[in-house]
């Protein structure tokens, strides 16, 4: 994991505009953030987490200044704890930042962050690949169908729209070659903490995303519409849970009280969850 | 003035005459000496995009070299036009934007080693014709081509066109001359069904003579639309080979990159040996093949990113705000017609240029290129390092190793230049001898007879 994180920052550093200072003041906002929430809801301080995001935001957004970054931060896993619902968190932290920072773009914050979605070398692009599944298949099992299925979604989309168009079969390979996207659909959309638990309603949450998603890129020109896809997506999740409700999902354990209403002597003696960190 | 200045730069032997004709561009960073421009490279378009929101203007640069009556263009627009939105424009501004944001070679001359401190580099649309009313609109039947306006434009008549159908569509155009490549029609059908309209042109012959030009004048078009793209598919379909094209984009927040395809920075600030001075043409376009080869043909490169207010050396003067209103860039005001400051004015301009590099074809770029603004707002210029060694007397322990140190300093150099351009080594190697770079370990005295040399005990 730490390894991991290591080297996809080395990437980024080599293949992306941000510097060390950016991505230490992410991770500064982000674990700052992580250790005020735990503080005020009364839990235990896991660091893990808020590097998943850290990560995340290090690869996916760019900004002038260390700032905007940090704010992203902030915002992102400010979210996880308050803004929730029925126990879980509605955002996908690293998005949440990311849409925010975006819209905040657009008014108040005029141009201070924007995403580089070209900026993936076929090399990257595969290297990313490898590490999402492999890291997946390891970590994340019981929520492998859902980067699955949205990749799925997505690529069948972009198939037919070729087809029919009758463009030659390169145009939807190259967007699919698109390392934001691979990022995206293995460590932002996959969390299980924002996916919904019951297998119908993650079926509609992940072919949900990649439609929305497919129709902000492609039909509205909207160059971050993978972001706001899921922001949208994950709106509707409360409807979804409460459609096909299912017990919550816990790190190593799929069936078990919310970590919230476990006593504090109790919880020290938790075994130390071993899977990556809930986002 | 842009004009002479271009045409005088390649055979620009020396700094001072180069220097001369910028009107002493000494600047902050060495000395400005020479620049490369577009006109390199065989087959190469240039278009300039002023983009802000979904505002958009383009210009497209005319390079058509045959028989004036041979002459029509298919391009794809978002939108049905009206006379208004297009215009023609002089090729000059073009000209001058790819001058001023051409990559650069510099030079710097080393200090006497005796007495130097510390070396700090410190650089681092016209008449009023309404479209036609629906009852003008004319369809042609069976063909399902939709004429949706014309207009004779400067020296072009123009009409936009909707179609139904690609085979009716290809049928029309080759009907009314328009020369069409094979398997040109799979891709005006993929054009047609995303609602895409077609500008077509020829030259009318009568208004091109009354203009008195040899040459062709770029067309502009300006139109409103979320689509943020330049429309490359079309020209892919029967190249012999791949083709350069050149994009000025004109922002307000910051550089634009492309979001389907990489882009990449040319490599810059690198130090190169003193004859690539001569060469500097031949180098540019060298080296950006074998940069486009080591990204497997896939990558668009960014040659320049930079505030228009200013530039650091200067290949040449800003564009005046009259220059950047025509090229579209309304948020600009009227008043002025002189020539920008060189350095951060007061009144900021606030326009920003990115000079994007793409060698492609139907393999390595599928599909149209997407651009997307972003707020990165820091400068990029590719550009090339000339330093000449300190050629005076100088006698002290510094300056032998300064001498010593010169042979290591120039194999650097040849290696540098062979990276970057892909030529032999070796050839460097000897053009640099030719050139006054001499590779020899200067003769030196041994170690001991400093040691004991003074001394007047000999044994």
């Amino acid at each position: 994991m730490a390894l991991s994180a290591i080297l996809a920052v080395g990437l980024a550093l080599r293949a992306f505009a941000i510097t060390p200072v950016q991505i230490a003041g992410i991770g500064a906002a982000a674990l700052f953030a992580q250790y005020l929430g735990s503080l005020m809801t009364a839990t235990r301080f896991d660091p893990r987490s808020a590097l998943v995001t850290t990560l995340s935001l290090s690869l996916l957004l760019r900004a002038d200044g260390v700032t905007p970054l940090m704010i992203a931060a902030l915002i992102g896993v400010g979210s996880k704890f308050m803004l929730r619902f029925n126990h879980k968190h509605i955002y996908n932290p690293a998005n949440a930042g990311i849409v925010a920072l975006l819209l905040l773009s657009e008014g108040p914050l005029l141009d201070a962050a924007w995403t580089t979605p070209g900026q993936w070398g076929t090399a990257l692009w595969f290297a990313m690949l490898i590490a999402g599944a492999g890291l997946f298949v390891t970590y994340r099992a019981a929520r492998f169908d859902v980067p699955l299925m949205f990749l799925g979604a997505f690529a069948a989309l972009i198939f037919a729209r070729a087809i029919w168009l009758g463009d030659p079969l390169a145009i939807p390979l190259l967007r699919l070659q698109n390392g934001a996207l691979i990022l995206f659909a293995f460590f932002m959309i996959s969390d299980p903490k924002t996916t919904p638990d019951g297998v119908i309603s993650r079926i509609v949450f992940s072919a949900g995303a990649a439609l929305i998603a497919y129709i902000l890129t492609y039909h509205f020109y909207i160059a971050d519409g993978l972001f706001y896809a899921l922001a949208i997506v994950c709106i509707a999740r409360p409807v979804l849970e409460w459609l096909d409700p299912a017990p919550h999902y816990q790190w190593g354990d799929p069936v078990k009280i919310p970590a919230l209403f476990i006593p504090s002597k109790r919880r020290s003696k938790e075994p130390a969850p071993h899977p990556l960190p809930a986002e | 003035m842009h004009r002479s200045l271009k045409k005088t730069l390649f055979a620009a032997a020396s700094a001072t005459a180069a220097l001369a004709l910028t009107g002493g561009a000494v600047a902050f960073c060495g000395f400005y000496v020479a620049k490369a421009d577009t006109k390199l490279f065989n087959k190469a378009s240039k278009v300039a995009i002023m983009r802000d929101g979904d505002r958009t203007v383009i210009t497209m640069a005319n390079d058509f070299q045959g028989d004036l009556k041979e002459f029509a263009m298919v391009i794809p627009v978002p939108v049905v036009l009206q006379e208004e939105q297009i215009h023609v424009t002089d090729n000059a501004i073009l000209d001058h934007l790819d001058a001023y944001t051409a990559p650069r070679l510099v030079e710097y001359f080393d200090e006497d080693p005796c007495v130097r401190d510390k070396y700090l580099e410190r650089a681092q649309m016209a008449p009023t014709a309404v479209m036609e009313d629906e009852a003008g609109s004319r369809r042609r039947d069976g063909l399902g081509v939709t004429i949706e306006a014309e207009y004779t434009v400067g020296e072009y008549d123009i009409q936009i066109l909707s179609a139904d159908q690609s085979d009716g569509l290809a049928q029309w155009l080759v009907e009314n001359g328009y020369k069409l490549p094979e398997g040109a029609e799979a891709t005006l059908g993929s054009y047609i069904k995303q609602g895409t309209k077609f500008f077509v042109a020829k030259v009318n012959l009568e208004e091109q003579a009354e203009t008195g030009l040899k040459y062709l004048r770029p067309l502009q078009i300006a139109f409103e639309s979320p689509k943020f793209l330049l429309p490359i598919r079309l020209g892919t379909v029967n190249a012999d080979g791949k083709q350069e094209l050149f994009v000025f984009g004109l922002t307000r927040s910051g550089r634009i990159e492309t979001t389907n395809y990489r882009t990449v920075k040319l490599p810059t600030g690198m130090d190169v040996p003193l004859y690539v001075k001569n060469e500097f043409g031949s180098f540019y376009k060298d080296m950006f093949h074998e940069q486009v080869e080591k990204e497997n043909g896939r990558a668009v490169f960014m040659e320049y990113a930079w505030n228009m207010n200013w530039c650091d050396p200067c290949a040449a003067d800003p564009l005046s705000s009259q220059e950047l209103r025509e090229l579209g860039v309304y948020w600009l005001g009227n008043d002025s017609n002189s020539t920008l400051p060189r350095r951060p004015g007061p009144q900021a301009q606030d326009v920003y240029v990115t000079r994007l590099h793409v060698s492609y074809d139907a393999q390595t770029f599928p599909e149209d290129l997407v651009f997307k603004e972003t707020g990165d707002k820091s400068n990029f210029q590719g550009r090339y390092v000339l330093r000449h060694p300190y050629k005076g007397d100088a006698n002290c322990e510094a300056a032998e190793e300064y001498k010593a140190a010169l042979p290591q300093r120039f194999e650097k150099e040849a290696q540098t230049l062979a990276n970057l351009t892909g030529w032999d080594i070796d050839d460097i190697r000897d053009k640099m001898n030719e050139a006054g770079q001499d590779f020899d370990e200067p003769a030196k005295d041994p170690w001991w007879k400093r040691l004991w040399g003074d001394d007047d005990k000999k044994g």
